[in-house]
């Protein structure tokens, strides 16, 4: 397999973007990306689009095409790859396994969604489409219902509470007000979050990430190519992905997301690593607890500590480990398709060290980790730079 | 998004008496039916069985907002119930006081309506479970409905 690094990087604001559609969205996204990079555009030989549920958002499949068409790139393959919520996430993957293969040199990877275009309930519908519709949404299950059963039973068998979940969407808020490119660049209180009203109890709406548009895109090429278009590419160091049941209640734990611990421990195996070489991560906050969650099942915090932890603020930004310095998907927004890949372009900036006031100084590797629905799909890729 | 009525038709012995499978080659139990068992997969002998229609609730949750269909329903409990073979499966919980809705609470099967579609459209029912005061009362397996039978074997 050939080393493959990111070359480019570029995505929109993040937020409600009433005047912009999907291909407005997807194409600005991916024009900053390829000029990121110094690239003509000639020289991208493949795309990789994520995105979850165009059809239903905006009445547009065919999503490959498009972003094609849109970016004058006829006729090389583009290719729409969709996993719910890891989308992005396993875009970036098959970009990253058709360089290292050896089939392509140069590949874009986008990712978007277009949320905006239909009313609250029914993105609530769309985005149960990332559950067991037959078995969850029938029975009307909705995202945040099914991960307020993992955070009951979390409370249950570790003693997690409310206010340590709080304390998730509090550090990235704070994180979130660096940064440029986020839906809410504010700070909030725990009290705030103790106040809003509840989603699915013990879930409330300030424990939920919002409903956001917007689109991300990175460049990838064979590294050792790279150097002729960067000083500084950022080498990707791993890409695993894991899978699961699609119904939450078909698993064995609901205190545990097993796809997001096999696919941590392969990534960290790929790259020869161990969880304390790691000094930031971008990770999967859909709701405060699946963040609770995911630094405990990718092995940084020990199951059951991770409400702890994140109240004392050991995740806080340049503190033990920071987590979500963007903002994560609560403050910096979930604009579904794009999450997975907007979480590489801040391991990207990050590790050039243009991260501004939301740096994480001494950064040697960063790991991001997207989720799939409610577990049933897992990317977990690590970068470092490459210079 | 408004779905043909083949759709709720097909799944009438699983949501209507609670039909699973059963591997004979592992002896586990799944709800729904599953074609492969994940343990054994090809030595694996899948059969129909019916699950037991009592349990106990796993975790629960009070959903306030509710997706499109489910609003005048708001909010009501869910609850991923542990069957007493051990099979995990979501449910809504109803005819239960809020404060007996706890994780170990004794539940049971009742026969509900689930959804309609629309006005016009068809009526799904399905199960639903409640919480027994009493666990021994709790009632014996039913007889299958619809048009499969439980000792149908492969």
């Amino acid at each position: 397999m050939r080393q493959v690094s990111i070359i480019g990087a570029g995505m929109t604001k993040f937020g409600e973007h009433w005047e912009k559609s999907l291909r407005d969205l997807v194409t600005e996204a991916a024009v900053k990306a390829v000029a990121d990079a110094k690239l003509d555009g000639g020289e991208i030989e493949a795309i990789y689009g994520g995105c979850m549920a165009p059809g239903l958002f905006a009445g547009q499949e065919h999503v490959g095409a498009l972003i094609a068409d849109q970016l004058g790139m006829n006729p090389i393959p583009s290719t729409r790859v969709e996993a719910a919520c890891a989308s992005g996430g396993l875009a970036l993957r098959n970009a990253y396994l058709a360089i290292a293969s050896g089939a392509y040199d140069i590949v874009a990877v986008g990712g978007v969604e277009k949320m905006t275009e239909v009313t609250t309930e029914q993105t609530g519908v769309i985005l149960g489409g990332a559950g067991d519709q037959e078995w969850e949404l029938f029975m009307g299950a909705t995202f945040p219902a099914l991960y307020a059963l993992m955070a009951k039973r979390h409370m249950h068998d570790y003693g997690t509470t409310e206010e340590q979940m709080a304390a998730c969407s509090v550090k990235n808020h704070a994180n979130a007000v660096h940064n440029p490119y986020a839906q809410f660049q504010r700070a909030i209180t725990i009290d705030d979050v103790m106040k809003s009203g509840y989603v699915a109890d013990p879930l409330k709406l300030l424990d939920c990430s919002p409903i956001t548009d917007g689109a991300s895109a990175v460049i990838l090429c064979a590294t050792e190519k790279a150097r002729k278009y960067t000083d500084l590419p950022i080498s990707i160091l791993a890409s695993s992905q894991a899978s699961d049941t699609l119904a939450l209640a078909h698993r064995g734990s609901l205190t545990e997301i097993r796809a997001t611990k096999v696919a941590g421990e392969k990534a960290l195996k790929q790259a020869g690593l161990s969880q304390k070489d790691i000094q930031a991560a971008e990770v999967h906050d859909c709701f405060s607890i699946a963040e609770v969650m995911a630094i405990e099942d990718l092995g940084f915090f020990k199951k059951g500590t991770g409400g702890k932890v994140s109240a004392n603020g050991e995740t806080a930004l340049n503190s033990k480990l920071s987590i979500n310095p963007s903002g994560g998907l609560k403050a910096c927004g979930h604009p579904v398709g794009a999450t997975g890949v907007k979480q590489a372009v801040e391991a990207t900036v990050q590790l050039r060290g243009e991260a501004g006031k939301r740096q994480v100084s001494n950064l040697k590797n960063f790991m991001t980790h997207n989720v799939g629905g409610s577990g049933a799909t897992v990317a977990v890729h690590l970068f470092a730079r490459g210079d | 998004m408004a779905q043909l009525l083949p759709s709720v038709w097909r799944h009438i012995p699983e949501r209507y008496s609670l039909l699973g499978s059963h591997c004979e080659n592992c002896g586990k139990d799944y709800f729904p039916q599953r074609p492969i068992c994940p343990t054994c997969r090809r030595k694996g002998k899948i059969v129909q069985k019916l699950m037991p229609r009592e349990g106990k609730i796993f975790s629960h949750t009070l959903v306030h907002a509710a997706p499109a269909g489910f609003e005048l329903e708001a909010p009501y409990h869910l609850a991923i119930v542990e069957l007493k073979n051990g099979v995990h499966l979501l449910s809504q919980i109803v005819d239960s006081d809020s404060e007996a809705i706890q994780i170990n609470s004794p539940v049971k099967m009742v026969f509900r309506k689930i959804s309609e579609d629309g006005k016009q459209g068809a009526i799904a029912y399905g199960y639903k479970f409640k919480v027994v005061r009493n666990a021994a009362a709790a009632s014996k397996p039913g007889k299958p409905v619809g048009k499969q039978s439980t000792s149908s074997k492969k």
